[in-house]
């Protein structure tokens, strides 16, 4: 018999390198990682250069000196004696407060307008494609000098709100007051105040809010409770209990019960000598960026939301319909599930777009992780390059988690394919 | 045959009644009323809504249009007119401001002889673009190149354009329309020569410089030849190798010699007095032109195989997108510096071109990966099914198609960075919007004025991007090759 073998591998030759497409990606590869990493040696090299040549190190002890600057706006509390670390947090919470604010406010907007933008009513659905497009279209910085003039020109100082006659009048209720410096809003206050956790670094948290935290999350545990016993009993004896009633129980009676226990109401602000006092005066570059960043992203998000829609076909509604579904239940059970497939990718983009663009911060003057760490503190410390590889790092890292944490939210609302 | 039936009927209609007109309530404007406006209580109440939106701005800002003023050369002397013309306490935009300082908002600091040179850019820009952007529609491409040769011709004329430039304008528009009516691919050639020639227009300086860039890829060719006919990779590699040795060490200097030589240099234009529109439309069309292909290669780059490849793409990719492009603006003015040899010192514009670029080619990189993973899996087989090599069946295959369905997302990316343009205010540069605003309002005339410039400024942003989304629906309509 002949003997029936694999032919003989041919020898390594050096030219199979770059002739052979087994070797061929890995020579490439190589080649562009030596020249990848020739050009980062470089850039380094450069950099190491350039600092000794201005006499500077690579330290980021800076961040522990005193500051000596103030921030208008502080989430916690902040002196000018504080280190430039401590500065950067505040800065750095600065800009979660915007981003946060921003993306719920964007996401309600959003889903309204893009749901009008869907509407028979010709003149509303007309009117949406409108604010969609002018936003759309014009440059966030654009709508955020607008605003923030709005706020800076327009409006009436505080003490336009003084006496009988006064020529500004206060809004919901009485209880938010526009000015050309800051916008008073009520606060929350307590008439049975339980006091504050002490985390120490002069953190606190009321125990009122810790108590809130723990009652809602506590409900919505309990919440779930209740449904996985309310399908343990539809799939044993085929009858779903209502569990409406007591999911509402759960999720309000302890919050209620919390509120009329702290004695929680609403302060309003009061003109007293030339400002508003008793409520909280958000700065208005907090306001106008906000509103301007709502509005924009918003804008973004209808059109996502309305392409999500529009790309559920009619057959699937009309399939539903046809199984006796009822119009609400085809909308939860058949239509959302799919349209948010589709929506929630590009949502995600937007929040993590509406985070980035809480930067622009800078035109209003609002005292973001830009305006400290990257602004006044690298203009006091003179470390440029510090100061801006940090905040791109806090900034990237900051990014990371949004889609992270988004993505884990969309990998539970995706259709599971099998 | 029995005549029984011929008894039965008594009578037979022989024509037909006149239709009787459908109910008042179905028909014309109220119909439509009915249907689109008020069917239904929810309908009904956003109507109201509507109504009342509309009403309240224009309300508004009705009064405040219409009394606008286009010829004054201050605010007071706008307030001074409606007050004369509308009677006392009347409201009115003052658009004087934007005629007064029209120059400034177009141009910004550049001086104020050579305005026709940017001019002249833009419209031979549309030359260059004809064939790229209108290359299917005669009809399209014929308007627009009249439109743009009519139009930058006049505007060069009440510029002041010297009259050779005139003629050398006239001759390339009219040349330029002339072939596209025959031959729209030959165009491509002025496209290719179009960057070095408007870099040219804008910056000024001596000629020899682009012609010395140009002569680069010509060495490079030139080796290909020689080195091909020995190895396809080497005549590749010492293509490149040439290329990239002839613009490091000898351009320049050649460039310099043959200056002495030969003087073709017009008066050179520094980057700061760049300004205005002329800046933002310069930054945006450079990294509209150049983050396209680097997107497609990032994008390549990360679909690709070599895992080596791919990790850097991905970092590349996640880190530009992570980070806001305010960042990346100040690594252009602040850090630049230090991660170049010492005492280089280049132009800030085209720092922040290139990080403009690099932002928006991350972003356009993951559209195209998104057209690239579109793209049915049996269209990469076919190709390789073909003996096509990497490069040809992505030529041919792969991106034509790719990017053909993710032409809305680029177009998108486009238009937010040509947004985007605006932030280059806070590295110092004089775009419209912010500071060329503030500069206009440090001048006592202005002090105080707002709105007008923020409209229009707006404005010409709405256009220009409002233009750019209904161009792509237009390649989209035209691209489609399913038969719906």
């Amino acid at each position: 018999m002949a003997d029936v073998s694999a032919p003989a591998e041919p020898p390594f030759r050096l030219s199979m390198l770059i002739y052979d497409r087994r070797y061929r990606s890995m020579t490439f590869q190589v080649i562009v990682f030596i020249l990848v990493m020739a050009a980062a040696w470089w850039l380094v090299n450069n950099t190491i250069r350039n600092l000794a040549v201005l006499g500077k190190d690579f330290n980021f002890g800076f961040l522990f000196q005193r500051a000596g600057y103030d921030i208008p706006q502080t989430p916690i509390p902040y002196t000018s004696d504080d280190t430039h670390l401590r500065a950067t947090i505040v800065g750095l919470l600065n800009t979660l407060i915007v981003s946060i604010l921003g993306c719920i406010a964007a996401t309600v907007l959003g889903v309204a307008v893009g749901v009008a933008r869907l509407s028979n009513n010709w003149l509303f659905a007309r009117l949406m494609t409108v604010f969609v497009e002018a936003f759309r279209n014009m440059p966030l910085l654009l709508w955020i000098l607008i605003i923030y003039a709005i706020f800076t020109e327009i409006l009436p100082p505080p003490n336009a709100y003084r006496g009988e006659d006064a020529t500004a009048s206060m809004i919901f209720f009485d209880n938010v007051a526009l000015t050309n410096r800051y916008t008073a809003i009520p606060t929350l206050a307590m008439t049975n105040d339980p006091g504050s956790l002490d985390l120490g670094a002069r953190i606190t948290f009321n125990w009122a809010t810790i108590a809130f935290v723990v009652v809602l999350v506590g409900g919505w545990f309990v919440r779930r409770a209740i449904l996985a016993w309310a399908q343990r009993v539809q799939d044993a004896t085929g009858l779903r209990p209502r569990t409406w009633v007591m999911n509402l129980a759960v999720m309000t009676v302890p919050s209620l019960f919390l509120i009329f226990w702290f004695g929680l109401h609403l302060e309003a602000p009061e003109l007293r000598g030339f400002n508003f006092t008793g409520g909280i005066n958000v700065q208005n570059g907090l306001v106008a960026l906000w509103l301007a960043l709502t509005l924009y992203t918003a804008a973004f998000i209808a059109e996502i939301v309305r392409a999500g829609i529009l790309a559920v076909s009619k057959g699937q509604t009309e399939a539903a319909f046809a199984l006796g579904l009822r119009p609400r239940r085809t909308m939860k059970l058949v239509i959302l599930p799919q349209a948010l497939r589709v929506i929630i990718p590009p949502l995600i983009s937007q929040y993590l777009n509406l985070t980035k663009n809480s930067s622009l911060a800078i035109a209003v003057g609002y005292m973001d992780l830009r305006g400290t760490l990257g602004g006044t503190t690298l203009n006091q410390t003179g470390r440029e390059l510090e100061a801006i590889v940090l905040m791109m790092a806090i900034y990237w890292a900051l990014s990371m988690i949004i889609s992270a944490g988004m993505n884990i939210f969309n990998a539970r609302v995706k259709l599971k394919e099998r | 045959m029995s005549e029984t039936h011929a008894q039965t009927v008594a009578f037979v209609r022989d024509t037909m009644l006149a239709p009787e007109p459908p109910p008042v309530a179905e028909s014309g404007a109220v119909k439509w009323l009915r249907e689109n406006l008020f069917s239904g209580p929810v309908n009904t109440v956003l109507t109201l809504l509507g109504v009342a939106i509309i009403w309240f701005l224009v309300s508004h800002f009705w009064d405040w249009f219409a009394h606008s003023v286009w010829n004054a050369s201050s605010l007071n002397e706008c307030r001074q007119i409606i007050i004369e013309t509308w009677g006392e306490g009347a409201r009115g935009a003052c658009f004087a401001v934007i005629r007064e300082r029209w120059n400034q908002y177009m141009f910004g600091f550049y001086p104020s002889a050579l305005y026709w040179r940017p001019t002249m850019a833009f419209g031979l820009m549309f030359v260059a673009l004809a064939p790229v952007l209108f290359s299917e529609s005669l009809k399209i491409r014929r308007t627009v190149l009249v439109v743009t040769a009519v139009v930058t011709l006049w505007a060069m004329v009440q510029l002041n354009a010297p009259g050779a430039w005139l003629v050398f304008a006239a001759i390339v528009l009219v040349g330029g329309l002339a072939i596209s009516e025959r031959h729209v691919s030959w165009l491509l050639i002025f496209s290719v020569l179009y960057p070095l020639l408007g870099v040219w227009f804008l910056w000024g300086g001596s000629l020899w410089g682009p012609i010395m860039v140009l002569v680069g890829p010509l060495l490079g060719w030139a080796a290909w030849t020689l080195v091909g006919r020995f190895s396809a990779l080497l005549a590749t590699v010492a293509a490149i190798v040439v290329t990239l040795l002839w613009w490091l060490m000898f351009a320049s200097r050649a460039a310099a010699d043959a200056e002495g030589l030969l003087s073709l240099a017009i008066p050179f234009v520094r980057s700061d007095q760049f300004g205005g529109f002329l800046l933002a439309i310069t930054i945006g069309v450079a990294g509209i032109a150049l983050s396209l292909p680097l997107g497609i290669i990032l994008a390549l780059a990360r679909r690709s195989d070599m895992f080596l490849i791919k990790s850097m793409a991905v970092i590349f990719i996640e880190f530009i997108r992570g980070v806001p492009l305010i960042a990346l603006l100040f690594v252009a003015s602040l850090l630049l510096n230090y991660f170049l040899p010492p005492s280089t010192n280049f132009d800030i514009i085209l720092r922040v071109i290139i990080m403009v670029t690099l932002f928006s080619a991350a972003y356009m990189a993951e559209v195209i990966r998104g057209g690239l993973a579109a793209l049915p899996r049996g269209q990469y087989e076919a190709a390789d099914a073909l003996g096509l090599d990497y490069w040809k069946a992505q030529r041919l295959i792969v991106l034509p198609q790719a990017l053909k369905i993710s032409i809305p997302g680029i177009v998108s990316t486009f238009i937010g960075m040509f947004k985007d343009t605006t932030l280059v205010t806070f590295v110092g540069l004089y775009e419209p919007l912010k500071s060329m605003s503030d500069a206009v309002r440090a001048n006592i005339a202005w002090k105080g004025i707002y709105w007008e410039p923020f409209i229009f400024v707006g404005f010409i942003f709405f256009i220009i991007c409002f233009g750019m989304s209904r161009y792509s629906m237009y390649l989209e309509r035209r691209l489609r090759r399913d038969h719906r």
